[in-house]
């Protein structure tokens, strides 16, 4: 650690500002596996009977956890892949092709991206039971999906502005079809911003609450966030170590996958390649 | 293989780029478009290969008619300025990617990618990431890549741009050398007259989109057609002094130049003379006083403000020590020197 010595300054800076959210975090786990006596704050003995909703149910009313974690799971990969491979295409056609209203356009992505969703869910909800699907993981899929695109189609089109324009015309020279230089040649230097955007529509998806709770009431189409939701609600007595438990599961994925991708997610703010 | 220009008209919705240019580059041949910005040398080439539409007029290549033809229809290769390489490829994969578009297999495409590499030099850099290669490599990797499909056409869009001042001297012969062993058709799109000159057969020289004149690099220097021509070759540029034309040149009413014998007209002109044809060596004829020393090793550079008016460029040898504020009488080598009409037109 040489470098370490010369930004001790900033570790302490940074370390001053996160202990409260390290806390909140040491708490979160604390909590569900030994919870200390109300009123103090050393942990208590170890009991695993808060996670006791990994095997069996909780009670009789309620999905199986697997179900609920399940769908949540089809949820949130189901809406990434649609928005990336929408916006992949779209932003394309955004960024390269002349096509008329092209302005417009992207000035109406803009609004769509700043509205406020709430307000529209009483019109969504009526269009979903008009359509049958009301109340189906499909439905609030489409909607996500709907409703992230925006964002997705303008961070991709950033990405593809930064492409070279010679390039396109380069791979045309070269005897290729428009389709395969976008393919082949444009495609690959976009990538980065792929898998940044793949990444957090999943992780939109993953923490998405307010849409499976009015659109998807029914627990057969349960996701995470609305079963802690009626976990912490239905029962008289509220169970916050139980409740405490399930966040922590719910949690996993999250920090797992930005233990990993930390690198690709920076990109989206870096934006384009590099040489 | 020849390629004609007919009538080529180009026009971007209501403004027109290019109106009715004809223009024919012999088999062979390296022909320069040459000209400033904005004066319609890019869209002609982009019109040759096909990124842009020829809004009216005909091209052909040898005897077929390909102003319909699409880009990947039309076997022309080009270079771009910032060369395009694609950067996720290495440089083989780059060379060899208009091959495998073609669907030829593996080994062919080595083989020929390999017999390029030879050609441009770049032997032991195929494995390597655009990224990876000095501003020339990547030239001559974008060379070969332009040349593998063995093009009809060659067309370089200001190949020597992104190049410092030694790669660029050295590119430029390498290019005329990769050419003329090749004998492939290429026009050379610039704004540099050095290049044009030092690398092509012939220039065309454009300005707002027509060609206004079509000569050899020797011809045009020598011979220029009109003021701008005369203005925009040779370096350090020529020196356009205003005078009147009786029974010598009067130059701004205090000097007078002996008329070239060749030379009729008279009334109000514009005499152009080129740094090289002003100096001591040429006897006396013009005075004024040193404003500007400029040397440049083997020779200098010297401006000179002439007694009653106007500025003078003299090109001279190492050795002839003048210093600014110096009074000078210099001869002009007055059959070489340009006459043109008060609108530009030579006389």
């Amino acid at each position: 650690m040489t470098g370490g010595r010369r930004i001790w300054h900033l570790v302490l800076v940074l370390t001053i500002f996160s202990t409260p959210l390290v806390i909140m975090y040491v708490y979160q786990v604390v909590d569900s596996m030994a919870s200390p006596e109300p009123g103090s704050l050393v942990p208590g003995p170890i009991d695993i009977s808060n996670w006791r909703f990994l095997w069996e149910r909780i009670d009789t009313g309620r999905p199986s956890i697997w179900v609920v974690t399940l769908n949540t799971f089809i949820f949130a990969c189901t809406t990434a892949f649609l928005v990336t491979l929408l916006s992949t295409t779209a932003a394309y056609a955004l960024s390269r092709l002349n096509m008329p209203g092209r302005p417009y356009f992207l000035g109406g992505l803009i609004i769509l991206h700043a509205f406020p969703t709430i307000t529209l869910i009483i019109a969504i909800f009526i269009i979903l039971q008009f359509l049958g699907l009301f109340d189906t993981l499909l439905g609030i899929i489409l909607v996500k999906a709907a409703l992230e695109l925006p964002f997705g189609v303008w961070i991709m089109k950033g990405f593809y502005d930064t492409v070279p324009w010679e390039i396109e015309m380069a791979g045309v020279q070269d005897g290729a079809s428009r389709y395969r230089v976008w393919w082949e040649l444009v495609l690959p230097q976009v990538k980065p911003g792929l898998a940044a955007l793949l990444i957090i529509s999943f992780l939109s998806g993953w923490s998405e609450f307010v849409l499976p709770l009015v659109l998807a009431p029914g627990s057969s189409t349960q996701v995470l966030a609305t079963y802690m939701n009626a976990v912490i609600q239905d029962d008289a007595t509220a169970d916050f170590g139980l409740f405490k438990a399930i966040g922590m599961f719910y949690s996993i994925p999250v920090i797992v996958i930005y233990l990993i991708f930390q690198k690709q997610l920076m990109n989206i703010y870096g934006g384009g390649t590099k040489g | 293989m020849e390629l004609r220009l007919e009538k080529f008209t180009k026009r971007f919705g209501t403004t027109t780029v290019i109106e009715e240019m004809d223009l024919t580059v012999g088999s062979g041949e390296m022909m320069a478009l040459l000209g400033p910005s904005g004066c319609g040398k890019s869209t002609t080439l982009f019109a040759i290969c096909g990124i842009h539409k020829l809004s009216a007029g005909k091209l052909y290549f040898g005897d077929r008619d390909v102003s319909n033809v699409p880009a990947q229809g039309r076997s022309v290769g080009v270079v771009f300025q910032n060369y395009a390489l694609y950067p996720h490829m290495t440089a083989e994969q780059n060379i060899g990617f208009p091959l495998k578009v073609m669907g030829q297999s593996k080994s062919e495409i080595r083989a020929e990618v390999e017999r390029l590499a030879d050609l441009v030099q770049i032997g032991d850099l195929l494995e390597r990431r655009p990224a990876q290669l000095s501003g020339g490599q990547q030239q001559r990797v974008a060379l070969s890549r332009a040349m593998i499909r063995k093009p009809d056409i060659l067309l370089l869009d200001e190949p020597l741009a992104n190049l410092d001042a030694k790669l660029r001297l050295e590119m430029r012969s390498e290019i005329r050398r990769i050419q003329q062993e090749t004998g492939i058709t290429a026009i050379l799109v610039t704004h540099d007259q050095v290049e044009a000159m030092s690398m092509c057969d012939r220039i065309a020289l454009m300005k707002d989109g027509k060609i206004i004149q079509l000569d050899t690099p020797d011809q045009m220097y020598a011979n220029p057609q009109s003021r701008f021509v005369a203005g925009f070759l040779g370096n350090p540029p020529i020196s356009f002094l205003e005078a009147k034309a009786g029974e010598t040149l009067s130059v701004n009413g205090m000097q007078s130049l002996p008329r070239p014998t060749s030379f009729s007209a008279r009334g109000d002109v514009v005499i152009g003379i080129r740094p090289e044809h002003f100096g001591p060596q040429h006897g006396t004829g013009l005075t004024g006083e040193v404003i500007f020393v400029e040397p440049q090793g083997r020779e200098e550079l010297i401006d000179i403000r002439l007694d009653g008016g106007g500025d003078i460029r003299s090109i001279v040898p190492f050795g002839v020590t003048v210093r600014i504020g110096d009074k000078i009488d210099w001869g002009v080598a007055i059959e070489n020197i340009l006459i043109f009409a008060p609108n530009g037109d030579r006389v």
